[in-house]
């Protein structure tokens, strides 16, 4: 047998993973590993546990049951439940990213996209003003902004040019996983397209694993190696994306295979 | 006491022990925002209200008390509280600084040096470095525990980006013993230097906010900077019109309406001491003889 690298061990391994609020089960039984570099989509229609299943993989809520295993720099796999809070926000802010639909609730809309790229090397102890700003001028350009504009707010910008910039502000400091949630949403088509072919780069440039929350089966096409479907908190159909997408098996991922519009 | 229906400074003994409570915990762990059960003070919030409870709480009989506004001994704000204590625990007041023991001051720090033994009660209006980054205070908290500090680099950052250089010139954030970042009150970062390893206690009162922290004596206090961009004092380019000094903080004082101004000394205590061992500025034909008396 050879010998086991790295990458032959999963990054972040979820098991019976489980949330309920009372009687409401909004998340179930689930089980899954993460290899570096891989992209696992998620998806399933509103109110299915999408989110709920990004919010505790990332560690930002308490499973009800289950457990989350994440190999740290060092190659050790730990139960993130068992991390500090100081060492569990030092994560999120070095080695994950996490994408929100939403770019106001990922960026500082106040201060300029310089800083907003810069923050998170100044946290983790970068006080080299040129160098900080060298770095988020190039990061800018790798996401297809205007250097121009690297000191205005990113209330001046454009829906699209926010979501370029929040992924920019996540991946300065070279993490190795990205969770996004509906990274397109609210966006149009044109500039989802934009958008997606950008990250598909990103991700294959910098070899990032990544967990993509989308209803939107495009989407996952273009960006996943794998797809998890969801429904009612339970995953119900999992496999290689064209696998599920091509040739589904469940009833309801048959439904929502066949409600694509044609284009 | 020519108030006798007042407890000895003010306020009542348990209050004053809740506020002692609060400084030894602030002293015990310099840089770090105490909360106290902030009471009501004779006067509206914005004029020292903190100062003025832990000025309170720490005065003793044989003190002798310095009350300064922006450097200066004679405003309405340091006449007023000088004679609230004067009338209220009747001790002794002063305006030369190294005569006082305790030093109510909003937004200087003397320019004569410090010694042992001496307090120095700062009153802070808003006693989060964060807060106009960082708008959760629970959030700003538990940066604090976990010693997150990366934010205030950015509000730096955006001075550079905007400025070309760090354009912030109070309320200069610092970080204490190597630990907290803190907010040293407004004081024209001219100041911040002299925190550093001071031999004086230096005690902050925020009433409005209901917070006490404080730097205990000897303590290293280090203004935060970019390695490209360090931090700098700032002071206006010129001597003080009245003593000549080409040290101290100076203030810019409108003199008519054509553009005329001079530039004086903001510590009068300083400026007079020096007026009366005969140093002269340009405007200061005699010797300055009015000085504020408590």
């Amino acid at each position: 047998m050879a010998e086991q690298t790295l990458d032959d061990k999963p990054l972040l391994v979820a098991e019976n993973l489980g949330k309920t609020y009372g009687k409401l089960v909004a998340c179930r039984d689930v089980s899954f590993a993460l290899y570096p570099g891989e992209v696992l989509a998620v998806v399933g229609e509103s109110g299915s546990g999408k989110s709920t299943l990004l919010q505790l993989v990332s560690a930002q809520l308490a499973p009800s049951a289950g457990s989350v295993s994440y190999r740290m720099r060092d190659g050790v796999l730990r139960d993130l439940a068992a991390l500090g809070e100081a060492e569990r926000r030092f994560l999120f802010r070095t080695d994950w990213g996490f994408v929100h639909q939403d770019p106001a609730q990922g960026l500082r809309m106040a201060v300029s996209a310089g800083a907003n790229v810069g923050e998170r090397l100044m946290a983790v102890g970068w006080n080299h003003y040129g160098r900080i700003r060298d770095t988020a001028s190039s990061w800018l350009e790798r996401v297809e902004i205007d250097t121009d504009r690297i000191d205005d707010a990113p209330r001046t910008y454009s829906g699209g040019m926010r979501q370029r910039l929040q992924i920019a502000r996540n991946l300065v400091t070279e993490p190795r996983l990205v969770f996004m949630d509906e990274p397109t949403g609210g966006l149009d088509v044109s500039v989802q397209a934009r958008l997606l072919d950008l990250m598909r780069n990103l991700v294959s440039e910098l070899g990032l694993a990544a967990i993509v929350v989308t209803h939107d089966l495009a989407v996952a096409r273009l960006l996943s190696h794998r797809v998890m479907v969801m429904k009612g908190g339970r995953v119900i159909e999992t496999g290689l994306t064209d696998q599920v997408l091509d040739d589904p098996r469940e009833p309801y991922t048959q439904l929502l295979v066949s409600s694509i519009l044609p284009a | 006491m020519n108030a006798p229906t007042y407890n000895f400074a003010y306020l009542d003994e348990q209050t004053k022990r809740m506020i002692r409570r609060a400084i030894l915990k602030a002293i015990a762990i310099p840089g770090y925002q105490v909360p106290f059960a902030s009471r009501e003070m004779p006067m509206p919030y914005g004029w020292g209200t903190g100062g003025v409870q832990v000025t309170a709480a720490i005065l003793g009989p044989e003190d002798v008390l310095k009350v300064i506004d922006q450097g200066s001994d004679d405003t309405t704000n340091a006449i007023s509280i000088r004679k609230f204590f004067g009338k209220t625990a009747g001790v002794a007041t002063t305006t030369a600084t190294a005569d006082a023991t305790v030093i109510q001051t909003r937004h200087r720090i003397p320019e004569a040096a410090l010694h042992g033994g001496q307090v120095l009660v700062y009153q802070v209006p808003i006693p989060e470095p964060l807060r106009f980054l960082e708008p959760r205070e629970t959030e700003t908290r538990r940066m604090h525990a976990l010693g997150e500090y990366g934010l205030m680099h950015v509000k730096l950052y955006e001075d550079i980006a905007r400025f070309g250089h760090i354009a912030t010139s109070y309320a200069y954030p610092v970080k204490v013993n190597a630990r907290y970042v803190m907010d040293p009150s407004p004081t024209p970062k001219f100041d911040n230097p002299k925190m550093d390893n001071c031999a004086a206690l230096q005690l902050f009162g925020a009433g409005r906010e209901k917070r006490i922290y404080a730097i205990p004596p000897h303590t290293s206090v280090v203004s935060l900077d970019f390695e490209d961009h360090p931090f700098t004092r700032y002071r206006f380019d010129a001597p003080c019109a009245l003593c000549g000094a080409g040290d101290s903080y100076l203030d810019e004082i409108v003199t008519d309406d054509k553009g005329g101004r001079m530039f004086v000394c903001s510590d009068t205590d300083y400026c007079e001491s020096r007026q009366s061992a005969g140093h002269r500025g340009s405007e200061s034909a005699a010797p300055h003889k009015e000085r504020a008396h408590g």
